[in-house]
């Protein structure tokens, strides 16, 4: 399937891709400003999975990475790092465990 | 007739099944290499619901509860739980779910990570924070153990709107009008890590459990300290002498026999591993007058503990007791505490146990 030209990709890891039917990736259109406009749009349209990405103070969890176009948001400006149509969000968890 | 024990661990939860709690069949695990610190069981339905909560390291908390045995389970698509936005927190742990008494079935509390106290009344779907116990003056005097600062005990009396809570730390906290007012009720529990050891609230304890005579006579296992209230909190006795230490994490009681409870003591806090290396469970008939070592079946040469909410009992006449070690092994006993046999082995470290007998 080939996502809308004004669309974001968001790419997920296999542990969190029960919460969407299984899918590798999903798509929000329109292309929402910035990250936590994203996070945003998927609490209303996927809400399991969007409280496991960030609480609910709106903080992205300590062991989730996001990154924009292969950047880490975190090093950029965090839920505020713009993102724009045609571009790849990927979450990826972080190295923790025990 | 089913016994039903639900197993939370730090990877995940199982199911077991038995007909005669002496044959146990495995089902699990569910919700793999997530953390399942708080369990029910909740029989008062029609259909009988498992409430988990759940600990994902990388994806948070979260609440989940099955209909049909865990063959199915469902979430809340905002959460269950759920901060309000003018607290600025967030959620932590789901430590304790406590379905409320018989005549509320759709009443379910739970006890969480930062110290908080929610009341369901949709029979879990939903959680209301408890803003009274919340917006308590205290709250910002109650200090996490190592296992973090939460709500672990929830106790509803049978007849009346009292709601009796202990945290860690922070102590036991009675409300007599619904969870609208709270008083500290730790008059004689003791806090030996801070320099008064007899504060009016900041002791740690670790577990309370009503007896069977009626509510007001509780047991509480203290972070160093057994006692026994007879007055529901306003007073607290030591009940630890007889016991070879006086620290430990659960308290169980008999739901058929009153002054009937067990524990197991730990060697001490900064030793805490069975006294001597010998797993052992401790019995009073006569409401801590004196204590009776019970243990075969359980190991010599053990340097595990059974949490505090790692142990349960269940409702058969002769009172089955579940205990679930931090190296993985469940044990029961049939006749009481006195004789232990293995359920499972090898399992996670077990954070939560549960038993039902289902019809």
């Amino acid at each position: 399937m080939t996502a809308a030209l004004d669309a974001v990709t968001v790419q997920l890891p296999s542990s969190l891709r029960e919460h969407v039917g299984g899918a590798q990736s999903i798509t929000v259109s329109p292309a929402p400003a910035d990250v936590c406009a994203l996070l945003d749009s998927l609490a209303l349209t996927h809400p399991v999975l969007e409280r496991r990405l960030r609480d609910e103070t709106g903080a992205i969890r300590r062991y989730v990475n996001v990154y924009v176009d292969g950047d880490d948001i975190r090093r950029a400006q965090g839920v505020a790092t713009p993102v724009v149509a045609g571009i790849t969000v990927q979450i990826l968890p972080s190295i923790a465990g025990g | 007739m089913t016994y039903l024990l639900a197993i939370g661990t730090r990877k995940g939860l199982w199911l077991a099944r038995s007909e005669d709690r002496l044959t146990w069949s495995l089902d699990g695990p569910h919700f793999l290499m997530e953390e399942v610190a708080a369990v029910a069981i909740d029989s008062r339905r029609e259909t009988t619901r498992l409430l988990v909560g759940v600990l994902s390291m990388h994806y948070g908390p979260t609440l989940v509860w099955s209909d049909d045995l865990g063959s199915t389970w469902n979430e809340t698509g905002n959460g269950a739980i759920r901060f309000p936005d003018d607290t600025g927190t967030a959620l932590g742990r789901i430590w304790q779910i406590h379905p409320d008494r018989d005549d509320r079935p759709e009443v379910v509390w739970a006890g969480c990570e930062p110290t908080s106290l929610w009341r369901s009344t949709d029979g879990g779907l939903s959680f209301a924070l408890v803003q009274s116990l919340w917006d308590h003056p205290h709250r910002t005097e109650w200090l996490p153990g190592a296992g973090g600062a939460a709500v672990h005990s929830v106790v509803v009396h049978p007849t009346s709107d009292r709601v009796t809570v202990a945290m860690s730390s922070g102590g036991v906290y009675v409300s007599d009008d619904g969870a609208t007012g709270w008083t500290p009720r730790n008059i004689g529990i003791s806090a030996k890590f801070l320099p008064d050891m007899y504060p009016e609230y900041g002791q740690c304890v670790h577990k309370i459990a009503v007896d069977a005579s009626g509510p007001d006579t509780m047991y509480a296992q203290n972070h160093h300290g057994v006692y026994r209230t007879d007055d529901g909190g306003m007073q607290w006795n030591s009940i630890a002498d007889g016991l070879p230490s006086d620290f430990g994490f659960f308290v169980l009681t008999s739901p058929h026999t009153p002054a009937t409870a067990w524990v197991m003591p730990l060697e001490a806090d900064m030793r805490r591993v069975p006294v001597g290396g010998r797993m052992r469970v401790h019995r009073t008939r006569d409401g801590g007058s004196t204590w009776t070592e019970l243990g075969a079946g359980l190991p010599d040469n053990s340097w595990s503990v059974v949490l505090r909410d790692a142990a349960c009992v269940d409702t058969d006449p002769s009172t089955g007791i579940y205990l679930g070690t931090r190296d993985g092994v469940i044990y029961v006993s049939t006749d009481e505490g006195d004789t232990y046999s293995v359920i499972a082995e090898h399992l996670p470290d077990i954070l939560s146990l549960r038993v039902a007998v289902l019809p």
